[in-house]
């Protein structure tokens, strides 16, 4: 209990968990790069995202367009630098960070109900931006992607004819587990600055922001430069994760931008627990394997599940089941969220809380129920 | 008393809603440490007239001057920077956080002011807020721990003036700091706030019991209509036979 409390015993576990990912996801069938590289890629967009959400209370619907910023300038630098990663990243999240400052700056006029549409309105215009009217530097529909005539200013010396290069850290590969790897030290950084931020007084001044942002002014403080500064931090490490996402794959479509994808991150955090730190790690971690697991279902393979049963029974039980996996997995998704919000209003974390207490005042006195 | 004294001045305030006159040619010193009660009946604009002082409203006539300083039109955060804390009619607390964290914040923004970014400072270092705040969490007998949620409303007065208090105000408005205690509870606010009185702190005070105005005040200023209608020590106001018209019943 006390390991989890201090701030090196937490970075310790957590670095061990998370590098350790391939082995012990390995038995759910969890464990290859692809999908390790998403787990590690949305928890990092998760943590952000968390920090304004988590922290300030402030709910943005809009935090996919600065991914989808981030994978942008990201691939820009594949094409106009170099295959190397770290341009790539840095450029990414700079990028990210000023379309973030923009955003926050007018949006957080507004609070409650309100700042969320304006966010939602700015992504969607992002969107739409991104899809038809920038096609000169996003490529519209298709999707900005490399191409054997970049000018690769950096790289002019060492690329060989032969083919599309592959990203690189210093010649390193960045496809597969190097790739996983890369991802994941970059999320172990990005848990310690979130860490070290809900740990300092900016962090505690923030979350008086979401208790009693009267009680904030009347104390003295100037709440709008706060929220800004939160708002562009969240902004920067969802255009941290798009740059991975580039790196990983390096191309770049508008549909990042869409507004599916900034509800994928409330729901991360939610799902996990908003406000905890190791909470949206792990709603990431979820809704990206029940996505692999539930799309990659079809009629075929229900049909081997459940052919223990007899034929009529088969048929009826695929046919509920059918809408609900595959192409439909969103239907699951939904339903999943709904009990989470509905029996667990406060993520898996709160969850987890609890069976704690509970477990932990049995010996003392019988388990109050509380809430 | 001389001029210098005079730690706010409101001068020629007026504060109209639509046709409602709620504050007319308001004018009030209030001395450097001492107790200002003012009192009137429900509706003669005292709460109007606090909140023209914390900037939650700009009047539309007047200025209200306070150590030098012109507050009329400044933000609530530049207000308080100035050095005025403010206890509000239902207390202005952050419920989620501990009672230790709530009496934290009001000292970070006196130390560190109205912004500053420092999220990799650890907070578990900040010895000198953390001294400071448990100082004061004790004088006011509340637990570090506790969660301010959880706390009763009387309990919930002390904690927001406790955090008031951590900033060392030069000036301390109070809006009915008794109003809703039971008997015991406001006696014992009533000691808290002679305690402070002792440190020398400007004190305005709003409040509707009689028996808190009478054993706090080193002078009263009536409120009716908008207007002030009688202004003097407590015996004076007492003696008045205008204020025992309008507001003392007779």
């Amino acid at each position: 209990m006390n390991i989890m409390k201090s701030e090196i015993g937490m970075m310790v576990v957590f670095t061990i968990v998370i590098l350790t990912m391939p082995l012990w996801l390995a038995p759910i069938g969890a464990g290859y790069p692809d999908l390790l590289q998403k787990f590690a890629i949305f928890g990092l967009f998760a943590i952000g995202y968390n920090i304004l959400f988590g922290l300030t209370g402030y709910l943005s619907f809009g935090h996919a367009a600065f991914l989808g910023i981030g994978s942008y300038a990201a691939v820009w630098s594949f094409k106009l630098l170099t295959m190397n990663v770290l341009p790539a990243i840095l450029f990414g999240v700079v990028c990210s960070g000023i379309f973030a400052f923009c955003i926050g700056y007018v949006s957080l006029r507004r609070s409650g109900i309100y700042f969320s549409i304006l966010t939602l309105a700015f992504a969607q215009m992002s969107y739409n931006l991104a899809y038809s009217v920038l096609t000169p530097i996003t490529n519209g529909e298709t999707g900005l992607q490399l191409t054997i005539n970049d000018p690769r200013i950096l790289d002019a010396a060492v690329t060989s004819a032969t083919g599309l290069p592959s990203t690189t850290l210093f010649g390193l590969s960045m496809s597969g587990y190097s790739g996983f790897y890369f991802c994941a030290v970059v999320l172990i950084i990005g848990f310690f600055i979130a860490l070290r931020i809900s740990r300092s007084p900016f962090g505690l001044v923030l979350k008086g922001i979401k208790s009693n942002q009267t009680r904030m002014k009347y104390t003295g403080f100037n709440t709008r430069p706060y929220m800004i500064t939160a708002f562009v931090i969240s902004g920067m490490y969802a255009g941290l994760a798009g740059s991975l996402m580039a790196v990983t794959d390096p191309l770049a479509g508008a549909e990042r931008m869409q507004w599916t994808a900034s509800g994928e991150v409330v729901l991360m955090t939610i799902l996990g627990g908003a406000g905890t730190l190791v909470g949206p790690v792990l709603g990431a971690g979820l809704i990206k394997y029940f996505e692999n697991i539930f799309s990659a279902f079809n009629d075929k393979s229900l049909h081997e599940l459940f052919s223990f049963l007899p034929e009529i029974l088969e048929n009826g039980v695929v046919a509920i089941i059918r809408p609900f996996v595959g192409e439909g997995w969103h239907l699951m998704l939904g339903l999943l969220f709904m009990l989470i919000i509905i029996f667990l209003p406060g993520g898996v974390m709160k969850g987890i809380d609890r069976i704690k207490t509970k477990f932990g005042s049995k010996s003392e006195k019988p388990a109050e129920q509380s809430e | 008393m001389s001029v210098e004294d005079t730690v706010l001045h409101i001068a020629d305030v007026h504060k109209s809603f639509g046709g409602l006159h709620a504050l007319s040619d308001i004018d009030l010193s209030v001395q450097k440490g001492t107790t200002h009660a003012i009192i009137g009946p429900n509706g003669a604009g005292k709460s109007t007239l606090l909140n023209v002082c914390i900037g939650r409203l700009i009047p539309d006539r007047g200025a209200v001057v306070f150590d030098g300083k012109e507050l009329t039109g400044k933000s609530p955060h530049e207000i308080n920077q100035a050095g005025v804390a403010r206890v509000f009619q239902t207390p202005e607390i952050f419920t989620d956080l501990t009672v230790m964290d709530n009496v934290i914040v009001p000292i970070l923004s006196k130390k560190d002011g109205s912004y500053k970014f420092n999220p990799m400072q650890n907070l578990a270092h900040r010895k000198d807020a953390r001294d400071q705040a448990m100082e004061l969490i004790e004088d006011v007998g509340l637990h570090p721990d506790d969660h301010a949620g959880s706390l009763s409303r009387g309990d919930k007065r002390r904690l927001e003036l406790a955090m008031c208090l951590s900033q060392h105000p030069k000036l301390l408005l109070l809006d009915e700091p008794t109003a809703g205690m039971s008997r015991h509870d406001t006696n014992s606010t009533i000691e808290l706030l002679k305690k402070i009185k002792e440190r020398g702190m400007t004190k305005v005070v709003i409040e509707h019991d009689m028996h808190v105005v009478f054993s706090l005040a080193d002078k009263i200023s009536v409120l009716a209509e908008g207007k002030i209608i009688a202004e003097g020590t407590p015996e004076e106001v007492k003696a008045n036979p205008v204020v025992q018209e309008a507001y003392l019943g007779g």
